[in-house]
Parts: structure tokens; sequence; C-alpha cells
């Protein structure tokens, strides 16, 4: 037994290791399933590794899940497409176990392989492992076998397909509504498959059957799949057989469901023609707008640009433009703040009339919420308002907007807000933000919270890469250095914060005459993290200044600091000296 | 709702009361033996078909019993049935295994001690013969999945074990930093062995010989950190994907393969905690409407609610309570109205409640009052003021309803509990003992005629206590009370714990 040779030590090891009790050890062997199939070689990779994994499948459910993953890729280990059939056993146990991540895995092994197997060996091995699963015992294969019909299907002889259709009308019936479900989600995949007269007829009837189930879930996966079952129908077709379900369901007496539906309409609405939009969905849509679960309302006010864009400008303003007003003033936060997400890209769908006279009292609405994520919304859109209104139509409103929140009690808030700022700036321009918000930006590097503190700090360095070193020469940097000399250590930490993000966008120049003076001064500070933050510093300043500034201004700094009573001190020196060296030596 | 079908379709005349017996006890008691408190049982359950029973205990341990007379003996009972002839086969249960499901625990935050006593367990959908369970003590509910594992025993390995970690360590797996492991392992990066194309013949695959297979529990997923108060009830959904779990003041719905998130749908903490009046005492999901469940509170009123009609379900849909009788008020009106349990029937159409005195069996389609009401402990009432001193007053006893919703129990003081026949009509109410003997208690009873159950001379005040049994009410042990009991699902039989013993009767 210990015959093996010293170069098949690893692999050897590898096999070893499939039947460790580690469940580690077991897990990295069955990642490298395929390089033990490679040393097995193809012909003892089919009769004895494949067979030898069949047997061992009550291992621990992460194993398994990497096992079903692993068998997916496996055609060419068994010899290719010929012999791939091998592998649907071990597949075949993997579906029936209890852990829904496992199976779902061995399914779309499972699909993977049988869309390369060839049509004999689809029928002969294939499609019978489809009919066991789906006649299996616990309600686990025959969720898995849902899974697999759109495979099986399309190479069957006429007999078995109508063989097939039928079980698959048995599971959308089956006594688990899991089985039900995993039916209702995997439909539109195997209508895909099925030919149009059987797909109106049969297929259609289990769409409906699923539509009347009593349990809610299952209704809910029969809505998911609607959108895409009505796009394999003809629009006439559609109209008369998935219409009706849907705007019942949008009346349907579970808020989840109409939440299903006033997610998928917009999608349902590619697939038919315009006129069952003026006529059907359009109510349906108004309907859920006005919905009087809040969660419904956001679903359906999210969708409320996608939705205008089909629609042509009169029908979005006759209809979803009142319930947009509604919406503004609704007495859920979160539905405003949905609406408030997606309700500037109808500025361009409604054009710039419309806009200034129905949407803009709505956008200023929205800006002065009182609830913060509100305005959030409307600011990080900015951009697609601009382009119809223009700024200053908006600046009188937008400026009170930013300056609340850029006082926000919640420290998350000023954060968001901070991150806009480079948005703001771009759309703004350099004359209106000089005026406005320039205070803001140096008001926040003093902030009482450090995320606060180091935003501001990364926001200056975007301020000067939008609007150069010369501008920030002139607004920023002064401003920024006058900070040295704050009482406040945390400022001063602040101060070197920004100085070394600062020194790369401003240049060799600017850096040594403005920047190095003021950290070479705090080197003498009394806090000592100061010392070493100021040795931090000048690490970070070797790349951008010469080599001559370094010798002279950044190393002495350095040494000085490398005596320092503290040990944190010390420590960043003699990294930052180093680093030095290093810089010296590759040069 | 076809939920008096059974009733109406009954034989003319409420069912016969039925025979009691004794058919088997777990964890006897030996006379004189001291109960340690971790194994007092706190919660018992049966699976869906009856086939197992688990029960929790206050040291965390959940422990289940599997059916031992049922499988060989199906096609006998046809027979039997087909006959007419009596079937004197009742539910048989054994040992099957045990495992501690909970901790104890303490919070940091709240300088908390989190108790390991398991509050309740529930089944759910058995697959591929491994069993699910859920369980939760105050805070934390667990899913567990008990099933039976091959012991592996390794034959055949490429290099003997001993050699292998005489060639440093390599074979052992606890030593992941081994140099020749890493090689092994390692070289994911790319296919750095090259191979000849018929494989390398001396490498053979480990073989596994034993087939033996033992028990293991193992817990599948952790539900922790959504409930700021103690946990008192969880419940499946009958769509078998999700369930809740309730508290003091809220109710969460959980989904059962996602462990870090669970929606909060009943909330009913007041802005100001000073004023709160009631609190959430149990809950339960409908047996078949999956957006259905009721909540029971301590001001003795049960909340239906209906999941569909919105995201937070503060408003009811239906709320059941009984009128307050005028002039009965006392200071103890509100505590022994608090509902200590509610149960839905198997066909959804009733539920059952228990509060500290009365069982009350409730019709959902009737929310003006309970349908019936059977006194379990009015020979109590002049006594309310001791029962308040030493909290027995606060005492949670459980309820259950037979599978055939034709009858109703609950626990009571002296490891006694009640059975009342709920069939409109039907006079049976019957007490019985904890012990081998559960008839003892009736035997004294010399106002009683006779023990035979078909005797129609047989008198048994429905409502009332009939005397006998309760007497001598002085001597009614409050320390040990009944207060965990479960009916099985088909068959009648009934599970009960007296302290850390699992009595079962059958009829």
């Amino acid at each position: 037994m210990s015959t093996v040779e010293a170069p098949l030590y690893p692999i050897a090891v590898l096999i070893d290791e499939l039947k460790n009790d580690d469940i580690q050890l077991r897990l990295n062997s069955i990642r490298r399933l395929s390089t033990i199939a490679r040393a097995l070689g193809e012909d003892r990779t089919r009769s004895e590794l494949i067979p030898f994994l069949s047997e061992n499948n009550d291992d621990d459910d992460e194993v398994l899940l990497a096992m079903a993953e692993e068998l997916g890729v496996f055609v060419p280990y068994v010899g290719g497409v010929e012999h791939a059939h091998v592998l649907l056993t071990p597949l075949e146990t993997l579906c029936t176990v209890e852990e829904t991540c496992v199976r779902d895995k061995a399914v779309e092994s499972l699909c993977k392989i049988g869309s390369q197997m060839r049509e004999n060996d689809l029928i002969e091995r294939f499609t019978p492992l489809v009919k066991r699963l789906a006649a299996g015992e616990w309600f686990t294969a025959r969720v898995s076998a849902c899974g697999l019909f759109h495979i099986a299907y399309p190479s069957a002889p006429e007999t078995l397909k109508t063989e097939l259709r039928s079980i698959y009308g048995q599971l959308c019936q089956d006594d688990m509504p899991m089985v039900r479900r995993s039916a209702a989600s995997n439909l539109w995949k195997f209508a895909g498959t099925v030919e149009s007269a059987h797909l109106k007829a049969d297929i259609m009837q289990m769409f409906e059957d699923l539509t009347q189930d009593d349990q809610d879930t299952v209704r809910l996966l029969a809505v998911e799949g609607c959108a895409a079952l009505g796009k394999l129908l003809e629009p006439q077709d559609c109209a008369a057989r998935i219409l009706p379900v849907i705007v019942n369901f949008s009346q349907d007496k579970s808020w989840r469901v109409r939440y299903m539906v006033a997610n998928q309409l917009y999608e349902l609405c590619e697939a038919l023609g315009p006129e069952p939009i003026r006529t059907d969905l359009l109510p349906a849509y108004v309907r859920l707008l006005r919905d009087n679960e809040a969660e419904v309302r956001i679903a359906a006010a999210g969708k409320v640009t996608k939705f205008c864009q089909i629609l042509s400008p009169e029908l979005a303003i006759q209809h979803i433009l009142p319930c947009v007003k509604e919406l503004s003033l609704d007495s859920s936060q979160h539905v405003r703040a949905a609406l408030a997400s997606v309700v500037m890209g109808m500025a361009p769908v409604l054009g710039k009339d419309a806009t200034i006279e129905q949407l803009l009292p709505i956008f200023l609405s929205l800006l002065k919420d009182e609830f913060p994520d509100v305005r959030l919304n409307i600011i990080s859109k900015l951009d697609q308002v601009n382009q119809v209104i223009g700024i200053d139509l908006l600046s009188q409103s937008l400026l009170p907007a930013i300056v609340e929140l850029a006082e926000d009690r919640h420290w998350r808030v000023r954060l968001a807000i901070i991150e806009y700022i480079p948005l703001l700036a771009n759309q703004l321009g350099v004359g209106f933000f000089d005026d406005k918000l320039g205070g803001l930006c140096m008001q926040w590097l003093q902030d009482k919270v450090y995320s606060i503190r180091d935003a501001a700090a990364k926001n200056l360095k975007h301020l000067a890469e939008e609007f150069g070193p010369d501008w920030a020469m002139q607004h920023i940097i002064p401003q920024v250095l006058e900070i040295a000399n704050d009482s406040h250590y945390l400022h001063r930490m602040t101060l070197l914060r920004a100085i070394s993000l600062l020194g790369p966008v401003m240049g060799s120049e600017i850096t040594c005459s403005k920047l190095l003076p003021v950290v070479v001064n705090a080197s003498k500070d009394r806090v000592p993290n100061i010392k070493f933050n100021v040795a931090k510093v000048l690490q970070s300043l070797i790349s951008v200044v010469d080599q001559s500034v370094v010798e002279k201004t950044i190393r002495p700094c350095l040494v000085e600091l490398s005596e320092d009573p503290d040990v944190d001190v010390r420590y960043f020196a003699v990294q930052g000296l180093q680093s030095i060296d290093q810089v010296t030596m590759s040069s | 709702m076809n939920g008096g079908d059974e009733v109406v379709t009954a034989p003319a005349g409420p069912p016969q009361p039925l025979d009691w017996k004794f058919s088997q006890v777990f964890g006897e008691r030996t006379a004189g033996e001291e109960v340690q408190e971790v194994d007092i049982i706190s919660a018992i359950e049966f699976d869906k078909t009856g086939d197992h029973l688990a029960t929790g205990d206050r040291g965390g341990r959940v422990v289940l019993f599997e059916r031992t007379d049922t499988k060989d003996h199906d096609a006998l009972r046809r027979d039997l049935e087909r006959t007419d002839h009596p079937i004197n086969r009742h539910p048989e249960f054994r040992y099957k295994t045990e495992f501690q499901s909970h901790e104890p625990e303490f919070d940091y935050l709240k300088s908390l001690e989190i108790e390991e006593k398991i509050n309740k367990i529930r089944w759910c959908q058995t697959a591929n013969r491994a069993l699910f369970l859920l369980s939760t003590n105050d805070k934390t509910i667990k899913f567990w999945k008990v099933q039976e594992k091959k012991v592996k025993k390794i034959s055949e390995m490429n290099l003997d074990p001993p050699k292998a970690v005489g060639n440093g360590c390599v074979a052992s797996s606890s030593n992941s930093n081994s140099p020749t492991l890493c090689l092994a392992n390692g070289g994911s990066s790319g296919n750095d062995f090259s191979f000849p194309p018929g494989g390398l013949p001396s490498l053979r695959l480990p073989v596994v010989t034993s087939q033996e297979t033992n028990l293991v529990a193992r817990c599948r997923r952790v539900y922790a950190h959504a409930h700021d108060y103690h946990i008192n009830s969880i419940s499946n959904n009958s769509d078998g994907e999700t369930f809740i779990s309730a508290d003091d003041l809220r109710i969460n719905l959980w989904n059962l393969e996602i462990s870090n998130q669970s929606f909060n749908i009943v909330d009913v903490k007041p802005a100001n905690m000073e004023d709160l009046t009631e609190v959430i005492t149990s809950a339960e999901f409908h047996p078949t409407h999956c957006y259905m469940l009721a909540y029971s509170s301590s001001k003795g009123s049960i909340r239906l609610i209906d999941l569909r009609q919105s995201a937070l379900c503060d408003s009811h849909a239906k709320l059941f309570e009984e009128p307050e009788a005028p002039g009965s008020r006392s200071f103890f009106t509100e505590i022994i109205a608090s509902i200590s349990d509610i149960k839905f029937a198997k066909d959804g159409r009733y539920m059952l409640s228990r509060d500290y005195m009365t069982l009350k069996l409730w019709d959902i389609n009737m929310d003006s009052g309970p349908v019936s009401t059977f006194q379990v402990h009015e020979y109590l009432r002049p006594k309310l003021c001791d029962l308040y001193e030493n909290d027995s007053i606060f005492d949670k006893f459980e309820c259950c309803l037979s599978g055939d919703g034709l009858r109703v129990a609950t626990g009571s003081y002296s490891n006694l509990f009640r059975i009342f026949g709920c069939a409109p009509g039907s006079t049976e109410a019957t007490t019985l003992e904890a012990s081998k003997n559960p008839m003892r208690r009736q035997v004294q009873t010399p106002s009683r005629p006779s023990r035979s159950l078909s005797s129609i001379t047989r008198v048994v005040r429905r409502g009332a206590e009939t005397s006998g049994v309760d007497a001598n009410g002085n001597s009614f042990d409050f320390t040990t009370k009944l207060l965990h009991l479960a009916w099985h699902p088909t068959e009648n039989s009934i599970a009960c714990a007296a302290a850390n013993s699992l009595y079962m009767y059958y009829a």
C-alpha cells in the first residue's frame, strides 16, 4: 500500500483526504476532484471515482455542495460527451438531499451536462432520471425534478413529450407547497421548450392552476414568471390569457402578491402591445400606486419612471403624474424615498414644459422632506434634472436642502451628502460652489465624528481634482493650513490626513513649498499621535517630491523622530526611513 | 370551512367517553428520588404523523422518541378495521436519541443570564428520512436535523497512516501547515501535475467498509438576536417555508432557510412602556391557511390576523373576547383571564385557549364568545389569594385537542390532567393522574358509581368539579403541576410531563 513513488505523493494525499475526518481537508480534495480524475485517467474515473462519489453521499452539506459544483464541469474527465451519462448517478442523489443550495447546484450541474449530452443519451438516460425524481418519495426529489424538464423535453419523441407534460402538470398540483413553488418558478423555462400548440393548451392550464393556488407563496412565484411566459406567447394570446390574470393579481387579497405585480408589471408591458397597456395595465398600475399597503406603493413608486417611458407623455401626464403628486406627500417615508430615487428620470420623458410646471414642485417638496433619505435620493440624481431645467431654477431650493443635510444630526446623513459634493460641484460650477458650499467643506474637517472628518479630507482631494490645483491653491489650501494652529489635536490630525491626500493632486512644487513645511513643523507637536502621523505622511510624500527634497527635508525630520521617546513614533519614523532607502536603492 | 362536518356526521349522540389506560412512562421517579431542576420537562410535541415525539427540558436538552408499534402492523390494522374488531394496539414509543439544543448564555450588553430551558419545540417537514425540528429558549431559535449517518471505517489508503505521520504529519488532519499538505492542496493555481493519458495505476481510492449507522443531530441554523423579550411561542406555517416566533411584545416572521433576517409582523409595544397594559402570551399559525395566525394576550383576548392585509399587522382581523360578567370583577379578574396557551384544531375551524380557571373552545367564525367553556380550576376560586401569594396563579398551563377535534385536554395541580368531550351534547369530563394508575384518584371517590365507561349510569357533572376528585381540595399540591401535555395527532393517546417523567396514556 505504501508503494507510492515520491512524485505521486501529493496526489496520493489528496485522494486519501477524500475521506479525512477533517471537513476542511475533504472540501479541499473535492475542490480538486479534476486533478484526482486526471491522475486516475478517464477509464478509472468512470469505473471507480464516480461510483465512489455516488456511494459516499451522506457527507456534510458544504462538501456535497462542492461536489455538485465540480461534477457540472466533469464531462472532459470522464472521457467526453459520449460518457457524460455516468455523471448522472451521483448528481441524481445530490438532487434529493435536504439542503436547498446543494439541490439547486446539482440541478444546475445536471442542466449543464444535459445540454451537452447526445440526443440518444438524453432520451435513454436523462429523461428517465427526470421521471424518477418527479416520482420521488420525498418532496426534495420532486422539487429538483421541476428544474430539469426544459433540458429533457426538446429531444424527446412525441409520446414521451406528452408524458413529460402530464408529469409536470402533476407536479403543479403536488401536495407539498415546496414542489408547487418549484413548479411555478420553473414553468417559464419549461414553457420555452414546449411547442406553441401545447403551450397554449397544457402550459397555460398549469399556469392558471398555479395562479389559483391557495398558498400565497405559490401564487407569488406564478406572478414572477408571468412576464417571461407572456413573452413566449403571441401578443394577442398574451393579452387574452396572461393579462386577465395579472389584472386579477393586481387586486389580490395578499399584499405580497400585489407587491410582486408592482415589480413585474413593467416587464409584462414589453410583451403586450400599446392598446392593452392603455386599457388594462395602466389602470392596474395606478391602483397599485394608490395601494393601501406601503410596501406595494414602494415597489410601484420605484418603477414609475420605467413605466412612464413606455407610455405616451400625454398618458403619463394625465394618469401617472397625479399619483406621483400624491406619493410625494405619502405618509410613509419609505414610499417617498423610493419615489425620490426615480422621479428625476421622469423629467426627460415629460419634456421641459411639463417638468417645470408639474414635476418641479414635486422635486422641491421632496427636497424639503423631513426625512433625510428622501432629500439625499433627490440630490443623488441631480444631473438628470439639470439636463432638463438647468441648475438656476433649482439652486434656490437646493441650497437650503444641502445645508440642512450637511448639518444633520445623524452622521451617516452628513457622510452621504459629503459623498455627493463632487457631483454637486460638477453640476453647479465653480462660482456657485465658492459662494455657498466652500464653507461647508471646511466645516466638516472639524466634525465631531471621525468618519466625517476623513470623508471631508477625501472630498477636498476630489474637489482639487475637479477644479484643478490653481483653484485649490486659492480656495482650499490656505484654509486647510490654518488648522495647523488648532488647539484640538484631532483636528490637526485631520490636517495631516488632508495633506497626504492633497499632495499627489497638487504636485511636487506646491507640496514642497506649502504643504511640507507644515508637516515638518507638526513633527515638533507635543502629542505623540501627531508625530507618528507626521512620520506616516512623510512616508506617503516620498513619491510625490524630488529626491533632493527627500534627502534635504524629509530624511532629517524622520531621523529626528526616530529618536523620539515614544515607541510608536520611533516605529513609524524607522518605517519611513526604510522606505526612503528602498526608493533610493531602486532608483 | 368543513370543521363542523365531523361533528355533524358523527353517529347520533355524542361519542362515548373514553376509557383511559396507562401506556408507558419514561424517566419514572423512584420513591424518594429528588428531581434535578435541569431534568424537568418544559416542552412536549408530537410530529405531524405521530410517529415521533420530542420533549425539551430545563437543561436545554431535546429528547426524541419514536413509535414502535405501527410500521409492521398497518396491514393488520386495516383488516381489523374492516371486520370491525376493536383494535387493541395503541401507540408505543421508544427512546430514539437526545441532544443538547441550548446552553446557558450570558448577554453582556444587558447583563442578563439566558437560561438554556427549552420553551417550545416544533417539528418541521421530514425529508429523506431525516427529522427536522425547531427548538427555542428565551432568546434563540435553532433548526435541528437528526439523521442516521454511516460510521466510516476507511481501509486501503494510498499511504499507511502511521507511515504518513512519520513522513511529516501529512495525514494529520489538524496540521494544515505541513509542507506536503500545502503541495497537495495548494496547487490550485494551475495544472501543475502532468499525468500520462491512461492515468496512474498505482493510485487507489479509499475504501469505506463499515456500514454501521448512528443518529447524529446537527444544528443547521440559528435564528438569533431578533427578540428583546422572552420568546413564548414558535409556530410553523403550512407553506413549509416560514415560521413565526413570538415574545411578550412582538411577533417575527422567518424564512426557514434565512437565519439573518426576520420581519416584524406584530408589534404591541407602546411608545411609552408605562402605557403597557397587555402582552402577547402565545401565537400559532392556522393549520391550513398560510396567511392566518392567532395570538393570545394577557388580558384574555385572542386576535386573529390576516398576513395578506398589511406588512405590519397591527390591526387584527378578528378579536375573540368573552364579555365580562357584570359585578364579578375582583383584584384577580385580569390575572386569571390571562391566556397561557392557544391551539388550533386540526381542521382550522376551532381554537382552544387555556386561562387559569378554564379551557375555552372558540369557533373562528364566531367572535362574540366561546362555543364552550370547561371549568378546570373552579374549586380554586376561594384560594386565589394564596395562589397569588405563592405565585402559582401565574403558572402557564398548556392545552391540546385530539386529532378528531372531539376532545380537549389540559393540565392541573397534583399531577392531574383533565379531558373534556367538546362534541355537542357530550358530557365527558375525566380527571386523570400522571402516574401508572391514572384512575387512582377516581377510585377513592365514594360518590362515583362505577368505573365502567359504558355504563349509562355514569354521572359526570359537566363544568363543575366531580365532587370526589376535588372535594379534598386541600390536599392539592401546588408544587406538582402538570403544565405540558400533547395529544397524538391521529389516535387517542396523550403524552404529559410530570416533573422529569414523561407519562403516556391511551384509550
